[in-house]
């Protein structure tokens, strides 16, 4: 460790001002920053500063989704073996899976954080640490067998024009992840959408045994397959096809432990996305005009992308709502609308995405009417 | 006739420029989105659009020019309205005749050029106070800035969304398909539309000095 930090102190005048690699300044802020804690000090206004800074937080979201990625390793090798009907051990099923999802992480981070440190070193700003949990994400939520470079188109696309034109990290509007899925979902739908691609493999038909079908919990209850439905234990546990990290309900509720133990994910938004998605549910119970309607409204919440919608895209803290009130109608409002893009539009099997995109854009409008009210009931107060 | 100024003063030149870049009606003034979104799709009816519009603007920029000591200042908005009005239906009917394919394609866009912002925008701010020359210059200008932009983002489109251009299959020709290259979906739907024109803005504004706001 030592070593290390004589190491960084050596090279560090080449890259303060009037150094060799003065414009690379920020780049090398951000590799020490992440070795060692900075020892600049406050000099005027406040001085308490939280031992958790962006850094941590954001490796804790990261760490919160390890479960689901772990997860979803080990189900992506599970399913490619189920679909060719080969029997494998959980540790082959892994290993398989780990070198499918393996390159899709990478591309992501590399891509992302290229642009990241491009930007930082044109605009002058320091690195910002936001991408780290996109980058983890993205991978989390597309399906398997995506092309790398769509993966990459899709990461720069998110980066630059999700995120990076809006002023950078803390300024977007709309979650990157999601904006990556998003642009995924509609510039390839035929990757993104679909029977044979949430399987390793299943696309190119390969080996795969007759009448194996690879469509997924929602697919099959919108095409009103009820037979092929899963059972509930399935898919809680996330033996289910389906993007790489969203299928297992268990591997995401461990992520919301973490996330709200450590209260950086709120779990008012959480609690009232489940709140809205099952309210939406109960309504289409009563409805009742479809099969699809009348599945128990509680299913919703562990098919397809809503708990881990709920848990890690709905909460990200820069593109929700920020005042107390605002997360719980935020929050149910995503939940409504992703049960009933879901259940209404049939061009949309998974209306999570969407629905959250959506909130993501209304937030702003939610804090505005809950601070006004909070502004009226004070004045009414003042007065009386 | 003191203040006759040559056919292509400085003056008049910056007419014809101006829309180009510092005051391109679609980038600049922000008029004339909602066809730019919706026809440029592919590269010839963006094309055919620019030069419905040139013709459409150019003519009624001058005859507006030429009656505008004549309009009654209470009705002008009608006035304009009914010139552009025939000019469009003119158009139209063009259209249909020798470009029957395009003009299907276009559908009711060629018809909603009334209501194109641009033309009526030239038509108060300038037509109305300007001799029938100088309101011609400006129509070109105009249409050309407007007709410029469809261009660029029509051409991005096709090549993207639908690998052609001018339907020419130029990616399968070249062979990317066979390594895995897949169309773009995204680009054919208008919000990429819109997209690409906020980049065109960005790389424009990043470019030109004087459209750099004092923040």
């Amino acid at each position: 460790m030592k070593s290390l930090r004589k190491f960084v102190d050596k090279i560090k005048p080449h890259f303060s001002k009037g150094g060799k690699f003065e414009k690379l300044h920020s780049t090398f802020e951000a590799f020490e920053s992440f070795l060692f804690v900075p020892n600049r000090v406050t000099t005027k206004g406040a001085h308490i500063r939280d031992a958790l800074d962006m850094k941590r937080t954001m490796i804790i979201v990261v760490a919160a989704a390890v479960p689901a990625l772990l997860f979803g390793m080990w189900n992506t090798g599970y399913q490619h073996n189920l679909s060719i009907g080969m029997e494998a051990t959980i540790w082959e099923n892994f290993v398989f899976g780990f070198l499918k999802v393996l390159p899709i992480i990478v591309v992501s981070y590399v891509v992302g954080l290229g642009i990241e440190f491009a930007v930082a070193q044109i605009r002058g700003h320091e690195v910002n640490e936001g991408f780290l949990v996109s980058g983890f994400l993205i991978p989390l939520i597309v399906p398997v067998d995506v092309p790398l470079w769509m993966v990459a188109l899709a990461t720069a696309f998110a980066v630059i024009i999700g995120k990076e034109v809006f002023g950078g990290t803390g300024m977007n509007i709309l979650n990157p992840a999601l904006t990556a899925r998003a642009f995924l979902f509609f510039a390839y739908p035929g990757w993104m959408s679909g029977d044979t691609i949430w399987i390793q493999g299943l696309k190119s038909g390969e080996g795969v045994i007759d009448g194996f079908s690879g469509a997924t919990p929602l697919a099959n209850a919108a095409a009103g397959l009820f037979e092929n439905l899963p059972s509930t234990w399935e898919m809680f546990l996330g033996t289910i096809p389906g993007s790489i990290g969203e299928t297992s309900v268990i591997a995401i509720l461990i992520g919301a432990v973490i996330l709200i133990a450590t209260g950086i994910g709120s779990w008012k938004i959480m609690l009232s996305m489940a709140a809205g998605g099952l309210v939406m549910g109960l309504l289409f119970n009563l409805i009742a005009s479809n099969p699809f309607m009348e599945i128990p409204a509680w299913h919703h919440l562990i098919m397809g992308g809503f708990a881990f919608g709920a848990v890690f895209m709905a909460t990200d803290p820069v593109t929700a709502a920020q005042t107390e009130r605002g997360k719980w109608i935020y929050g149910f409002l995503a939940g409504i609308f992703a049960v009933l893009i879901r259940v209404i539009n049939p061009a949309y099997p998974e209306g999570v995405m969407l629905a959250i995109l959506l909130m993501n854009v209304f937030a702003p409008l939610i804090d505005h009417y809950v601070i006004e009210a909070n502004i009226k009931k004070r004045r009414l107060r003042a007065k009386s | 006739m003191s203040d006759r100024e040559p056919l292509f003063s400085s003056r008049n030149i910056k007419l014809l420029t101006n829309p180009l870049n510092v005051d391109n009606p679609i980038t600049v003034q922000v008029l004339g989105i909602c066809s730019a979104l919706a026809i440029t799709v592919k590269l010839e009816p963006a094309v055919v659009m620019a030069i419905s519009v040139m013709v459409v603007l150019v003519v009624s920029n001058v005859v507006i020019s030429a009656l505008r000591k004549m309009i009654p200042p209470r009705i002008r908005i009608i006035v304009q309205l009914t010139v552009i009005a025939t000019m469009v239906i003119l158009v139209d009917q063009v259209l249909k005749a020798f470009a029957y394919e395009v003009s299907k394609q276009l559908s009711v866009f060629v018809g909603l050029i009334i209501t194109n912002c641009i033309i009526m925008g030239r038509l108060e701010a300038f037509a109305m106070s300007n001799r029938p020359w100088t309101a011609f210059l400006d129509g070109i200008g105009n249409s050309a800035g407007y007709g410029l932009i469809l261009i660029i983002v029509g051409f991005l489109r096709e090549l993207f969304g639908s690998g052609e251009i001018w339907g020419y299959p130029v990616f399968e020709k070249i062979g990317i398909y066979n390594i895995g290259y897949e169309n773009n979906g995204f680009m054919i739907l208008p919000p990429m539309a819109l997209i690409i024109i906020g980049v065109i803005i960005w790389v424009q504004r990043s470019r030109t000095k004087e459209l750099i706001e004092e923040s």
